[in-house]
């Protein structure tokens, strides 16, 4: 049922796959696309063209970044010697945003899960370890979901750490199964002031 | 007013309803119709307001009616202790189910906070002398209708597990990883444990003491034999990290609330209910039931909703009044099927009257007074 020209209908193919649109809504948004082809149809073009050619991940700790090195391991001010490890980027953002956290973090990628053959090599635990003792890390916060895989994971790394760092986690105002990207700023700031050293 | 009760029910081509709609008061529900008239299919629509995959543990997608497929949605009114609430679940073809609490979507969790509901099926009959796995589920339910929470703390351990048991089969030798999950399983365990002995606590402590027609039943836990199971969480996680070897030989964790089973005893009797007579079995069960209405009916402030799939039939004609009169003094919204409308007859105007019939494929559902 093809009613816009291949090339339209390819775009609406493509957009109808990013989170939170469907069909209806990838069509709705690239008729808007068009009708304002000047203003928003080109300049997101180039932006997106831009972002394609540059984003990639942190070598260091896994942010989106536009260079090897994001902005906040490149930062000076940020190594404090505090890392924060989170699940994921939109993690990493949610604890910016909050504008709490002066230290540096480290992004999974995932959690640790045998069924999604997730280990820990997946996750850039390796990685980890050998940035203690590289950027002098002195506490290590976990900010990882409190589901069984997220917690499973604090486990994990909270024992591959013991003696050789201080350890702390979120206090527990994060809801069961919560993620961290749904917390308001508010809640992520008490979670991480009221933080527990395990 | 302290009940419970649907006020609306609405099935869209769920199973055989392609569109009933109902209009209840708080009065018990009799059903009667033809076999494959489309009872059990209005009982199995109730028992999706509670969390899990309902009374027949079916999938979302074998739910929606045949042959159009398109999706289903059961929607309900609720009186909950004087509140009204409206829930809707549905699900499209090849999606999860989905839940909207007074127009927001919220986790099956939630149901629990504003409605409780129990459920008793022919093909539970067969549970006492049927596996473990069968009794542990009924007991689970039990504890999940008394304390919310339980159904939670119980995906959480089977989680666990089965990220466990995942690495037991892959021959993964990581044992901080297993340490990790043990953790987890242990700490969601000893609250699985802690749940399960709390709810036969709770039933032990409102079953009637007098010998009536529906006989007491004892219960209580037991594990495999030479099987120890700790109850404390530090106790439990020592006990799984020293079966790993064992467990690495099986393919699968060998020690666990998941090995646990329940086992009932005819009280006044002392005969174990596997051995009893299936008349005698079935008043067990009917009578674990309603202790489990009268305990929420304390601790919630009213009485849940009964859902009693045949249950008129198998009893004789003494019992099913006494099934009646329990009904009524608990003031239980209890939906009732059988094929004839006069099982029901000593209910008289204390009930509400639903003649299901199938017509041209679809179930059609007529109020009678
Ligand atoms: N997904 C489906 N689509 C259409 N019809 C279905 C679906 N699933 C089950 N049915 C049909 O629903 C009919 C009614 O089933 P139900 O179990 O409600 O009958 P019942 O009235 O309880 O009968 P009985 O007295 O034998 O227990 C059955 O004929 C069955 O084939
Ligand atoms: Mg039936
Ligand atoms: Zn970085």
């Amino acid at each position: 049922m093809a009613d816009a020209p291949q090339e339209i209908e390819a775009l609406i193919d493509m957009m109808a796959r990013l989170p939170g649109l469907g069909p209806r809504s990838a069509r709705r948004a690239v008729l808007h696309l068009i009708a304002r082809r000047g203003q928003l149809l080109a300049p997101l073009a180039q932006a997106m063209q831009a972002v394609a050619e540059t984003a990639r991940e942190c070598l260091n700790c896994g942010n989106i970044a536009t260079a090897d090195i994001c902005p906040i391991c490149a930062s000076e001010a940020r190594a404090n010697g505090e890392l924060c490890v989170v699940e994921d980027v939109a993690d990493l953002w949610a604890m910016e945003r909050a504008g709490v956290f002066r230290g540096r973090y480290h992004v999974l990628g995932g959690t640790l899960s045998a069924l999604d053959s997730i280990g820990p090599e997946e996750l850039r635990i390796p990685r980890l370890l050998d940035r203690i003792e590289a950027e002098n890390i002195t506490e290590v916060i976990l900010a990882l979901n409190a589901t069984v895989d997220g917690q499973t994971t604090a486990h994990y790394i909270a024992d591959a750490l013991e003696g050789r760092v201080r350890v702390s986690s979120l206090a527990q105002g994060v809801p069961v199964g919560g993620e961290l990207d749904y917390l308001d700023d508010g809640t992520i700031t008490a979670a991480l002031r009221a933080r527990k050293t395990l | 007013m302290s009940r419970l009760f649907l006020k609306a029910l609405s099935l869209s081509h769920f199973r055989s309803h392609r569109a009933t709609r109902l209009a209840l008061d708080h009065r018990p529900v009799a059903i009667f119709g033809a076999n494959g008239a489309g009872k059990t299919n209005i009982l199995e629509a109730i028992s999706l307001l509670s969390p899990g995959r309902g009374l027949r543990r079916a999938a979302a997608g074998e739910m929606a009616r045949r042959p159009e497929e398109v999706g289903w949605k059961v929607t309900a009114a609720l009186d909950s202790l004087g509140q009204h609430h409206e829930i809707e679940t549905w699900a499209e073809p090849g999606q999860a189910r989905q839940l909207r609490i007074d127009g927001k979507t919220a986790p099956q969790a939630e149901l629990g906070r504003i409605a409780r509901i129990l459920w008793l099926t022919p093909a539970m009959d067969r549970l006492w002398t049927e596996g473990a796995e069968g009794r542990r589920r009924f007991l689970d339910r039990i504890a999940l209708s008394l304390f919310p929470e339980h159904g939670d703390i119980a995906l959480r351990y089977e989680r666990a597990m089965r990220e466990r048991n995942r690495l037991l089969r892959d021959g993964v030798r990581d044992g901080r990883w297993y340490e990790a999950l043990e953790a987890q399983m242990a700490s969601a365990g000893a609250a699985l444990l802690a749940g399960r002995r709390a709810a036969i606590a709770r039933l032990a402590a409102v079953q009637p003491r007098a010998e009536g027609p529906f006989p007491a039943a004892t219960l209580s836990l037991e594990t495999p034999e030479g099987e120890a199971l700790p109850d404390s969480e530090r106790a439990l996680a020592a006990a799984i990290a020293r079966s790993r070897p064992r467990d690495m030989a099986a393919g699968r964790s060998l020690i666990g609330p998941h090995r646990q089973d329940l086992v009932a005893v005819y009280a006044a009797k002392a005969v174990p209910a596997r051995d009893c007579s299936t008349g005698e079995q079935k008043a067990l069960l009917i009578s674990l039931i309603l202790a489990n209405a009268r305990a929420i009916a304390e601790d919630f402030g009213a009485p849940p909703i009964l859902l009693l799939d045949e249950v008129a039939a198998h009893l004789d004609a003494q019992r099913r009044a006494a099934l009646f009169a329990e009904i009524l003094a608990l003031g239980a919204q209890a939906w009732m099927t059988g094929t004839g409308e006069e099982l029901f007859d000593e209910l008289g105007e204390k009930a509400q009257r639903l003649e299901v019939r199938e017509a041209q494929g679809q179930s059609l559902v007529e109020m009678r007074d």
